[in-house]
């Protein structure tokens, strides 16, 4: 089939980016959008051109490593899919698509496809864990976790981190992530003696790195890839509320990045 | 090109009101308010349905009501003011999220009314100073007299005027878009989501904003048909 590729080309942050067009004459209908990518690096490697920079490594929609926009929706047109798992015969024969990063402050670019996405990093740092002394581990039964809790707590800890929440909404929330992060431990008993303190730190990570607000109307959970539910943003809300009032004596601190790049911009 | 953190440094971090969250949480709690406010103003504007000597009643009932009036006026002006503060500042901050905007950006699960709560807020903003100016103070008035105290002859003659009556009915129908999506989303925002209540409560959502928006355009439109004159 025959598709033209619309991708973002910008060499680093400090350079001017622009789209260019590739026009693609024998893509396979059975290729994975990352594999179109491939096949197309290769032709612009054999031209003496710079080949299309894209993050990627497991290709089974598992890591959280891949993600673009294709077309103006996170990880293209299809529900619960990343771009590595997205074939081609999804697309009709002579379409355009328009492949561009995901867009956010908190997401600064690096190169064409690819941005820096440690914000979300340094979100965990801020709490995504349990704490867990060393020694002889604990019998597994002596903690009793009901099925639908279990079910629930593996509802959000099937976020793999990937971004295409942020880059999809249209106020650069990052809420559906760290919701995720904060509810799939608070839901589980391991999980609930951090749970004030864990909310109230990551939430305010998250409000240090710069996302936007959430103003609930779902576009994240639309592109989600692993179709993580608006309820661990109501999860988040609700732990932060309480932690926020039962931690109010204590002095929170976050992290605010500096890294090289932003200080060679000045 | 590394770009390793160069200096991260710890910094106090935001605040209940300066994070999102907590904004957003006083958004819900103004809102829910609001809200009760305006199922008790339709309560009470239905009574023009019930002729002159009930309406009026209402009115003077409400105006000696004396000092309990104004800490309810109190209350909801500063709702109000709390509502736009919160919106204006978390408005101000999403779009300072995305610096550089898409060249193709498509919508794939959010509803017009969530989409254009930035619209239908500040539109029904300005309906309801207009509002205040026209039945409150009585100092716009367009083609007839304000009488104080006379609250059914202000209405039938404010409505009758068309265009009074169009931006009225304009202005209702925004404000259900606006409950649509606000009535759940401050469930929401105050941490209140449940896999079997909420889809309950996002059809309730629409079917109270309807309701609420029927009952009050059916004043109007009832002044301009002539039921109620």
């Amino acid at each position: 089939m025959k598709l033209t590729l619309t991708i973002w080309r910008q060499r680093n942050p400090g350079s001017r980016g622009k789209f260019v067009s590739y026009p693609m004459n024998d893509v396979n209908p059975e290729m994975s959008m990352l594999e179109c990518l491939d096949v197309l690096n290769e032709s612009l490697i054999e031209r003496g051109e710079e080949p299309v920079a894209f993050e990627h490594d497991c290709r089974e929609g598992i890591c959280g490593s891949c993600g673009f926009m294709v077309s103006g929706i996170a990880h293209g047109p299809e529900p619960a899919t990343t771009v590595c798992q997205l074939t081609m015969r999804h697309f009709k024969d002579g379409d355009e698509l328009v492949l561009e990063p995901w867009r956010s402050r908190s997401f600064p670019f690096l190169k064409d496809l690819v941005v820096d996405r440690r914000s979300f990093d340094r979100i965990i740092q801020a709490g995504g864990y349990i704490s867990v002394s060393t020694g002889s581990p604990q019998d597994g039964n002596d903690i009793p976790v009901g099925k639908e809790v279990a079910d629930r707590a593996m509802d959000a800890a099937a976020c793999i981190g990937c971004g295409a929440c942020v880059a999809a909404c249209p106020n650069g929330s990052a809420a559906l992530f760290t919701g995720a992060k904060i509810a799939h431990l608070g839901i589980l008993p391991q999980g609930k003696p951090e749970q004030d303190r864990r909310a109230v730190r990551m939430v305010a990570q998250m409000n240090t790195e710069g996302f936007g607000s959430c103003t609930n109307i779902g576009e994240c959970t639309g592109v989600c890839p692993k179709e993580i539910p608006l309820e661990v943003i109501a999860k988040m809300n609700h732990d932060y509320l309480a932690g926020a009032w039962k931690e109010r004596h204590k002095v929170v601190t976050a992290i605010t990045p500096v890294t090289d790049w932003e200080l060679a911009k000045k | 090109m590394s770009t390793a953190v160069a200096g991260p440094h710890a910094t106090r971090a935001p605040g209940f009101w300066q994070s999102t969250n907590g904004k957003k949480a006083v958004m819900a709690i103004t809102g829910a308010i609001l809200f009760l406010f305006v199922i008790g103003h339709l309560l009470g504007n239905l009574q023009v349905f019930d002729g002159p000597a009930r309406l009026n009643a209402y009115g003077r009932f409400l105006h000696n009501l004396g000092e309990l009036l104004w800490i309810v006026r109190g209350v909801l002006i500063l709702c109000v003011v709390l509502h736009i503060v919160a919106t204006v500042q978390l408005w101000a901050r999403n779009r300072k999220a995305r610096p550089v905007g898409y060249k193709v950006k498509k919508s794939v699960a959010s509803s017009y009314a969530d989409r254009t709560m930035y619209w239908s807020g500040p539109i029904v903003l300005a309906f309801v100073i207009f509002h205040l100016l026209e039945f409150t103070a009585g100092t716009i008035h367009p083609e007839s007299r304000f009488i104080p105290g006379d609250v059914y002859h202000n209405v039938v003659a404010g409505f009758s005027v068309w265009w009074v009556s169009a931006w009225y009915i304009f202005s209702l129908i925004l404000l259900g878009m606006h409950l649509r999506h606000g009535i759940w989303s401050m469930f929401q925002s105050v941490g209140l989501n449940h896999p079997r209540h909420t889809p309950v409560l996002k059809q309730a959502a629409l079917w109270i904003a309807i309701l609420i928006t029927a009952g009050y355009i059916s004043i109007p439109i009832s002044v301009l048909a002539g039921w109620v004159r």
